[in-house]
This record gives structure tokens, sequence and C-alpha cells, in this order.
């Protein structure tokens, strides 16, 4: 930096605002609506879009509860039994879970390390439209009633040709294939926007704990996702006519517990690409009700990097009934409690950080201590399920299934609820409704644990998991009805939080650009965030920019003819040179269809596969024509020496 | 009442009643032939212990972790007051941060501690559920079907073997081997009384030792998803003294029941010429198909259809007209036999005990 010359020179803002607005502004009407490449809309696009899904799959979740809750009940039967929770534990984890946490990365990484976009903006809104395309193909089906029907897992030999033969299981694997495009899309977004595109000063160990735990997210996606697509990718040729192999068939040679394998190589990792975002959330939002910074930071970020670690380690404890050898499952078992660890220690830095301050009982940090509440209870019965006598008992009952919502609703909803109610106000500029949001809390707390709790029981008590129906001696009438009495109560506090967030998105109470005096970056600018994110892109001198005495110089000198950002060195985030982002495109869409389109049609003829790919080929031609690609791609680097650091007051709230 | 007082008051309305809901919850349902909690047997009492020392040490560490969140949030309530959203940030104190750091540090040694204490409990329990075997034990051959169970009671002598279905007699007090292989897709061989579960993987066959400490009848599931029919998948273990065991097994010995009355005799022929002898078996007659369930003594079950329904003539009646009602998916078809038919066939198959 010091190779910059600070040289005290007048700064134009409302000029520079001005020609900003000009070089970021969509093009009107559907048009731009389609081509847009901003971070902010298609984050905001995933987030919206991940609702929708988590509200069809609440709906399914509803009726799957409306069956179980009398023995014997014939409301929905076997065959739309198996659909439904099928299709909702695919929404759960690949239409809502994995992209709304990626989605709150694609939004708030660039404004939380001060630049303008994600690295490459047209990948981006590619992501999200292939995302798009996996889950209107897995609705379609399910709505001509051939959704896939085997479980989430979709063991082998049940979905393999044999067991299920129709198009159903590959409606699993094509959508699979879809989303988990998107989600590596979206982890190469990440990291590279935070490797190379942080705020001059923002030194790794000045990075957000937010953004460390999507960076690390990101890693663990790019390590887990292949496996899953390798699966679904094998169990689709097993199935596809004409192509046909033995993979998974023993008859042939092939092996069903390798399949095992490989799904959970990556499905264990999906647990923790959930939930180390949600604690990045939990991160940001204690120190700021607590009024003080993080306590432990290091240690947070250490644990961070070790769950993603230890994370790839413990997948057979998914298998300790098949027949693997028992030295191997004590090892895994080892590991598994192990995990317990790293979390162990944020949970504790977690209650110092309240400790020492003074919590402002706002709503966001009511879901947060909702969510430690929870959390910890699911993580004790983690530590339960990682015995491997304890977990031959209840594994694949309903202990399993209270255990793992615990985990995933308390530890990943309840700080996604928290995050929703701490950053509207940067979305819309509007504060959420207090007293509504105080009736979602209480009736979703309530109401999650009455629906999740008695499963512990039933699953001791003997009920497998996945089963459309009982029998009237079994003894699990009663704790079932009160399961599903509990899941009408949560249905009824998403419905509040729903109409909130409708209400208040434009008569909301004015919020301000940092209504609860935040002290990251996203904060330094208007709420709303403009499309240029910030009018001179920040520097920073410490962890808590906001919180600083005084407010350290900004960045000019950057182009406004173009859209430009600056790149910054891997660790001291030092000025690296000038950037150019992408224009607005279309061409991401149209690879999008083709992709999509190509996937779809591959469930049917494996030709689909070659033409798709030379239609691909075909688009990436358009797409990196020359004078379609910005400048800086043809003439690589481009010198910053015409930067300056300028003490401004114009990111100053 | 003063406002403490109060609060006094209503901290330990809900301490009670925390500690009544997690004395129901321990109580709940340590009854029940399908239970976790309720051991019949050497294994599954193994489990069921280390189940209560790994449920109070996590109900311990549960409570330490609410009573330090509760705390850390009500202490600030006696700091003075701060406005909501105040700007304030308060300074940290290094020597405050170093107290905390090593309470920290005690606390992940703790955890440390206990996590270790829990694994080697794991591996002893993992020990002794191993080590129950025993060299001439009587070894029976489960196999899984979508969706029902074929048990075959392994002899060195072929004829001395029986085949039988969705219901496992045991001696009570000695160790048996059940191997374990699957006919199509993956089921899961589960009795939460005797022992914990193990998985029938097509091309991976295996064995569990059981044993069955008390006599009585004890459910079992099938616990891997298996496709339409898993939810009725079920199978029955009845443990019983040796001297009716081997009674029992004699009797399964011994060829089918040979029809009397002229009903039985009818019916034997309706089995026989309709599309019933292409999937069952009946020893001692010419059926012998390997689909479906052997009916060599299928009177002698208590359940049909794998836990379905009752073994009582009406429901006999239903399951072989329209299975498909029942049993939604089910491999065995619908038959449109005359009322005639009917009746001689439930007589026939009622008289095969």
């Amino acid at each position: 930096m010091s190779a910059l010359v600070l040289e005290q020179k007048e700064l134009n803002e409302p000029l520079e605002r001005v020609a900003l607005e000009r070089v970021w502004k969509r093009p009107p009407g559907f048009i731009g609506w389609i081509t847009t490449t901003h971070h902010k809309d298609i984050a905001i696009r995933y987030i919206v879009t991940a609702f929708i899904f988590f509200a069809l799959a609440g709906i399914l979740a509803f009726f799957m509860r409306l069956q179980l809750s009398f023995p014997e009940n014939n409301i929905l039967g076997p065959d739309r039994y198996n659909q439904f929770f099928t299709v909702h534990g695919m929404t759960m984890m690949f239409l809502f879970a994995v992209p709304v946490m990626e989605a709150l990365g694609l939004y708030f990484v660039p404004l939380m390390i001060g630049t303008r976009n994600v690295a490459f903006p047209r990948m981006n809104a590619f992501g999200y439209y292939t995302y798009l395309a996996g889950g209107i193909l897995l609705y379609v089906g399910l709505f001509l009633n051939i959704g896939p029907d085997t479980g989430w897992f979709s063991y082998v030999p049940l979905s393999g040709p044999q067991f299920s033969p129709g198009k159903r299981v590959d409606f699993w694997a094509q959508m699979i294939t879809l989303t988990e495009i998107a989600a590596l899309v979206g982890a190469v977004e990440i990291i590279v926007t935070v490797f190379k595109m942080r705020a001059p000063g923002m030194s790794l160990n000045r990075l957000p704990i937010f953004v460390w735990a999507q960076l690390i997210t990101a890693f663990m996606i790019i390590f887990a996702m292949p496996a899953i697509m390798l699966g679904s990718g094998m169990l689709a040729m097993d199935r596809l006519t004409h192509v046909s192999t033995h993979f998974f068939n023993p008859a042939e040679g092939g092996d069903a517990l390798l399949y095992q394998h490989i799904f959970w190589f990556f499905g264990h990792p999906e647990v923790y690409i959930i939930f180390i975002p949600a604690t990045g959330f939990v991160s940001t939002i204690i120190p700021v009700f607590a009024r003080r910074k993080i306590f432990g930071y290091t240690a947070l970020v250490l644990s961070l990097i070790s769950i993603g670690f230890i994370g790839f380690g413990l997948w057979v404890h998914h298998m300790f009934a098949t027949p693997v050898p028992e030295l191997g499952q004590s090892f895994f078992t080892a590991a598994s409690m192990m995990i317990a660890i790293p979390s162990g220690i944020q949970i504790f830095c977690w209650i110092a950080t309240l400790w020492g301050g003074k919590p402002q009982m706002q709503l966001p940090l009511l879901f947060v201590l909702g969510f430690i509440a929870l959390f910890v209870l699911g993580g004790l019965t983690g530590v339960i399920l990682a015995s491997v006598s304890l977990d031959l008992q209840v594994h694949d009952t309903f202990f399993v299934v209270a255990h793992f919502h615990y985990v995933l609703i308390g530890g990943a909803v309840f700080p996604l609820f928290a995050a929703i109610y701490y950053w509207f106000p940067k979305w819309t500029g509007r504060l959420l409704d207090k007293s509504l949001g105080l009736w979602h809390f209480w009736l979703f707390f309530i109401g999650f644990n009455l629906t999740f709790f008695p499963m512990h029981q039933l699953g001791l008590k003997g009920m497998p998991r996945r089963i459309y129906t009982y029998a009237y001696d079994s003894g699990w009438a009663n704790l079932n009805l009160l399961a599903t009495t509990g899941a009408a109560i949560m249905g009824i506090s998403i419905v509040l939080f729903l109409i909130n967030v409708w209400r208040s998105r434009h008569s909301g109470v004015n919020a301000g650009p940092n209504p609860w005096h935040s002290p990251t970056l996203e904060w330094a600018t208007e709420s709303p965030p403009p499309d240029y994110n910030f009018v001179y892109l920040p520097t920073v001198q410490s962890r808590e920019p906001l919180w600083d005495e005084v407010s350290p110089p900004v960045v000019c000198g950057l182009s406004n003819r173009k859209r430009e950002s600056l790149i910054t060195t891997l660790m001291e985030a030092a000025p690296d040179h000038r950037y150019e982002l992408p224009e607005d495109s279309i061409w991401p869409v149209i690879l999008a269809l083709v992709v999509g389109g190509g996937i779809s049609w591959a469930i049917f003829d494996p030709w689909a596969v070659p033409i798709s790919a030379l239609l691909t080929f075909i688009v990436l031609c358009f797409w990196f024509w020359r004078g379609n690609e910005p400048a800086s791609l043809t003439h690589h680097v481009q010198s910053s020496e015409d930067l300056q650091l300028l003490k401004s007051e114009a990111n100053k709230i | 009442m003063s406002r403490r007082a109060r609060e006094h008051k209503a901290w330990r309305f809900n301490v009670g009643a925390g500690v009544i809901l997690l004395m129901l919850f321990a109580a709940s349902g340590c009854r029940g032939s399908q239970n976790v909690l309720n051991p019949g047997g050497s294994q599954a009492s193994h489990i069921s212990n280390l189940w209560w020392f790994y449920f109070w040490i996590t109900v311990s560490i549960y409570c330490l972790v609410l009573i330090f969140l509760i705390s850390a949030i009500i202490r600030t309530t006696r700091k003075p007051f701060v406005p909501a959203g105040s700007r304030e940030v308060l300074p940290t104190n290094s020597d405050e941060e170093r107290r905390k750091t090593i309470f920290i540090g005690a606390a992940i040694g703790l955890s440390l501690a206990t996590l270790f204490v829990l694994f080697l409990a794991d591996l002893f329990t993992g020990r002794s559920l191993h080590s129950l075997r025993a060299a001439d034990a009587l070894t029976i051959k489960v196999t899984g079907h979508q969706w029902w169970w074929e048990a075959v009671y392994e002899d060195q002598v072929a004829s001395n073997q029986v085949t039988t279905a969705n219901e496992i007699h045991l001696p009570v007090g000695k160790p048996v081997q059940i191997k374990l292989a699957s006919h199509d897709v993956i089921h899961s061989f589960w009795v939460p009384n005797l022992h914990g579960k193990k998985d029938l993987i097509p091309g991976h066959p295996t064995t569990l030792w059981i044993q069955a400490d008390k006599a009585g009848v004890y459910r079992g599931q099938c616990a891997e998803f298996c496709g339409h029919q898993h939810a009725h998948m079920r199978l029955l273990v009845v443990a019983e003294d040796e001297e009716y065991f081997q009674q029992w097994l004699s009797r399964e010995r011994s060829n089918a029941h040979i029809p009397e009355t002229e009903n039985q005799i009818h019916g034997e022929k309706v089995f026989l010429q309709t599309t019933c002898v292409m999937c069952h078996a009946i020893q001692g007659t010419v059926a012998n198909g390997k689909v479906g369930p052997n009916l060599t003594h299928v009177a002698n079950r208590r359940m049909l259809a794998a836990g379905r329904i009752p073994n009582a003539r009406g429901y006999l009646a239903g399951w072989i007209l329209d299975p498909q009602h029942l049993k939604p998916g089910v491999q065995m078809p619908q038959h449109n036999l005359s009322s005639d038919q009917l009746q001689a066939l439930l007589d026939y198959l009622e008289s095969l005990n």
C-alpha cells in the first residue's frame, strides 16, 4: 500500500456517484432482469427461490405428518408418501439449505470485503439458472406423479434399474447434477472473490468470520460435491438403456456398498456445508448484540478449518449397520466424537462473548440463543449416534430423524432466521416488525420442539424412519399425534414470518444504513446498497472497521467509465491491479438452458450428452467472443499506479 | 411478592418442570415388545446400559451449557442499563480475556476427557457385543425379500432343515447365529429388544449373534427403506424354553398336515390348481414355489403378510382375495375365487398346523 501515493485531492462524490450509476445500470425491462450479473440480484433470487422451495418442502412435510398422525392412516398411501419424503429431503438439502447459505455468501461476501461484484459475475448468473433448472426438473417430476421415491440417498439396488423401473430415480440423479453444478460455481466465486478482491488492508487475519465460514464451506463444496455427482452419474449410467453399466449391480461384479461410501463421502460433509455458514451468521450477530468484539477470533477460525477437515473423515458412521470391519468402525467413532471439540470451542467462545458483553435482546440474538439451545441438544444426540453400539439400535429410526432436524433446523434454520432479521434492513432499508417476529420465534421454537423432541422417544420405541404407516398395537400413536400438532404450530409461525417479510418490505420502520451499529463493511454503504456497492472502495485497518475511532482512507482512481474493481494480494490484501468486470449478458441464461435441457434430456436418451456438449461448446464460443468479454481478460493485468487512497467521508455513516 | 422472589419461584418452577420432563422421558417406554430400552437379551441389555450411561452424561453437559448461557444473559441485567440500539462498544479487558481463555481451555480439556470416557465405554460395549459366540449354535439363515422375511433353520441333514417366514423361534438362554442375506434390495434386520440392527446387502452376506434371556414374543421390523411396503415388513421373534422350542422345531420339520375333510381336500386342490402354487411351497405336496413364504405350517403363525394382519380366517380371506388393498405394491396378485373355492382354501390353510 505504501507504493501508492497518498495525496490530498478534492473528491467529487456526487459526480462519481452519477458516473457509477450509469456504468452499473441494467438494461430496462425483462431483458435487464434476465441478463443481470449483479451479485446482489442473483443472490436475492437465490434466497427467494430457496424460500419458495423451503415452503414447498414444508408443505410436503406437513402432509407426511398428517399421514402419520394416526395409525393406519390413509391420506397419502405408500406411493405418494415415498415421493413426498424423498422430495422433501432432496429439496431441503439441495434446493434450500445449501443454496440459501451460499446465496447469503454471494450477497454479503463482496460487501463485507469491500468490492463491487463477485469475481466472475456471468458464471454466477449461470449458476443460479442451473440451480433453478434442477429445482424445476424435480418438481415437474413430482407434479406429474413420477417424482423420485427412493429416499434422498437413493441406495442401490432399490434405486437401480431392476427395482426402480421408470424414470423416477433419474429425476433424482439429474436434479443433483444440476444443483451441484450451481453449488460448485458458487464455491469458485466465493473462493476467488475472497482471495483476490478484498479491500486494501484486509489481510486474512482481519477477514470477518462470516467470510471465513463461507470460504471454508466453498472449499468443502469443491471436495465433496464431485463425489455425489460421480455417484449420481454412475447410477444414471447404470439405469440408462443403451448405456447399462453395472457399477452397482452385484450380479455383474458391481458393488452396492461402494455406492454408500461414495454417497456419504459427500453426504456427511454436506451437513457441515450447511452448518458452517450458519456459524458464520452466529459469529457475526453475537458481537453486535453483545456490544463487544468476538471472543477468540483465532480459535473460532481454526475451529471452522478443523471442522472442514474432520468433516471428511467420519462418513462411515452412517454405515455402522453395514458389514464394515469393527476396527474401522472404531476409527470413525473416534473421528465423529472428535468433531464435537471444534463445535464445542465455538459454543464456548460465543458464550464467553455474551458473558463479557451487555446483550441486547433483539430478534436476531433471540434466534441465536434458540440456535445454541437446540444445536447443543442435536450435537449431543450426535455424540450418541457416533457410538457404534448405540447407533446399531437407533440408526434409521425416528431418533435419527429427531437428531438431524435438531442439527439442521436448530443448527442452520435458526441462525438463518437470525440472519434474515439481522440483514433484512440491509436488503430493503427497513426493519422487520418486532412483535410479529416474537410470535414467529416463540411459535417456531415451541412447535419445533413439540414436533421433533417426541421423535427421540419414538426411535427408542422402535419406530423406523420412512414408514408410511404403523399398526395400532405399536404404541406410537400419541407421540406421533403430538409431533403433528407441533408441525402445525411451526407452519403457522412460518406463515407469520412470510407475512412479516411481505409487509415490512415496503412499510417497515426505516432502518437507515446501519441500524444495529455493526462493525463490518456491508453496513458502510446505503441500505439497500447501490449496484456498485461503494462509491469509493473502502480500506481496512482492523477486524471491526466500523467500530474504529478513525475512518480509514478510501480507494480512488478506479475507472468510473467501466465496471472496474481492485485486485489485491492473497495474504496482505495489498493493491495489485485493476480488474474490469464484465457487462450484463444473455449468455449465462442460454448456457443454463442448454446444460439444463441437455441433462434433463439425458434422462431419456444418451445422445443428449454429446449433443448438449456440442451446443455448450458453441454457446461458450459466443460467451468468450472477443468484445463480449472485458478487456482485462485480453489485456491481462493493468497497472495500479494511478490508484490513490484518500481521506473521505463518503463511506462514513 | 418482590420481583426477586417471583423470579426465584419461576426459576424453581422451570427447574421442577424440567426435572419432571426428564424423568418422564427416562421412564417412558421402558416397556413394549419393540423397544430398545426393554432388553430381552444380553446384547440389548449391554446397549441399554450404555444408553443410560450416555444419557446421563449428555444430559449433565446440556444442563451445564444452558446454565452458562442463561447466566451470560442474566448477568448483564445487573450491569448498568444500556439502551437498545446503543452505539457503545464495550472495551475488552485483557485480564478478563485471559481468565476466559483459561476457563475455556479447562472446559475443552473436560470435554476431551468426557469424550474419551464415552469412546472407551463404546469400545468395551462393542467388545462384549462381539464376544457372544458358541461352537455348535443354532444357525438360522434369514433372507430379506420385498416385503417379508424368509427363515431357514440350517441342519447338517438336508431333510431336517426348516423353512418358515416372518416368525422366528429361539431357545431362551442360548446364543443363536443369524446368517443374513438379501434376495433383492437392502433390508435391515432389527429386533430392538434383542440386539441392534444389521443390514442385509445383496452381495455382502453377514452374520449376527443374538441371545434371548427372557421368554417372550418380541417384534422386529425392517429398518432400511426397501420400497413401497417397507412399513409392513415386520417379524416376530418367539423366545421360548428349550423344551417348547424343540417341540416347535420338530413340528416344523414334519410334512404338512394331510387334508382330511372334504373341504380341506377341495382346498388343497384349489391351492394346487390356481396361481397359489406358482409362488408358495407346502412341504409334502408338489407345491414348491420360492417366490412367496413357505406355507407348510402357516396356521401356526401368529401374523400374516409380514405382520400386516393377524392370522385369522377373515383376515386371511381378505388377504387372498385382495392383497393390494392391505399392502399396496405387494407382489401377490389378486384372486378371483368363487365363494366355495375360497371357503375350501381357507379350511385347507387353517389345517396346516
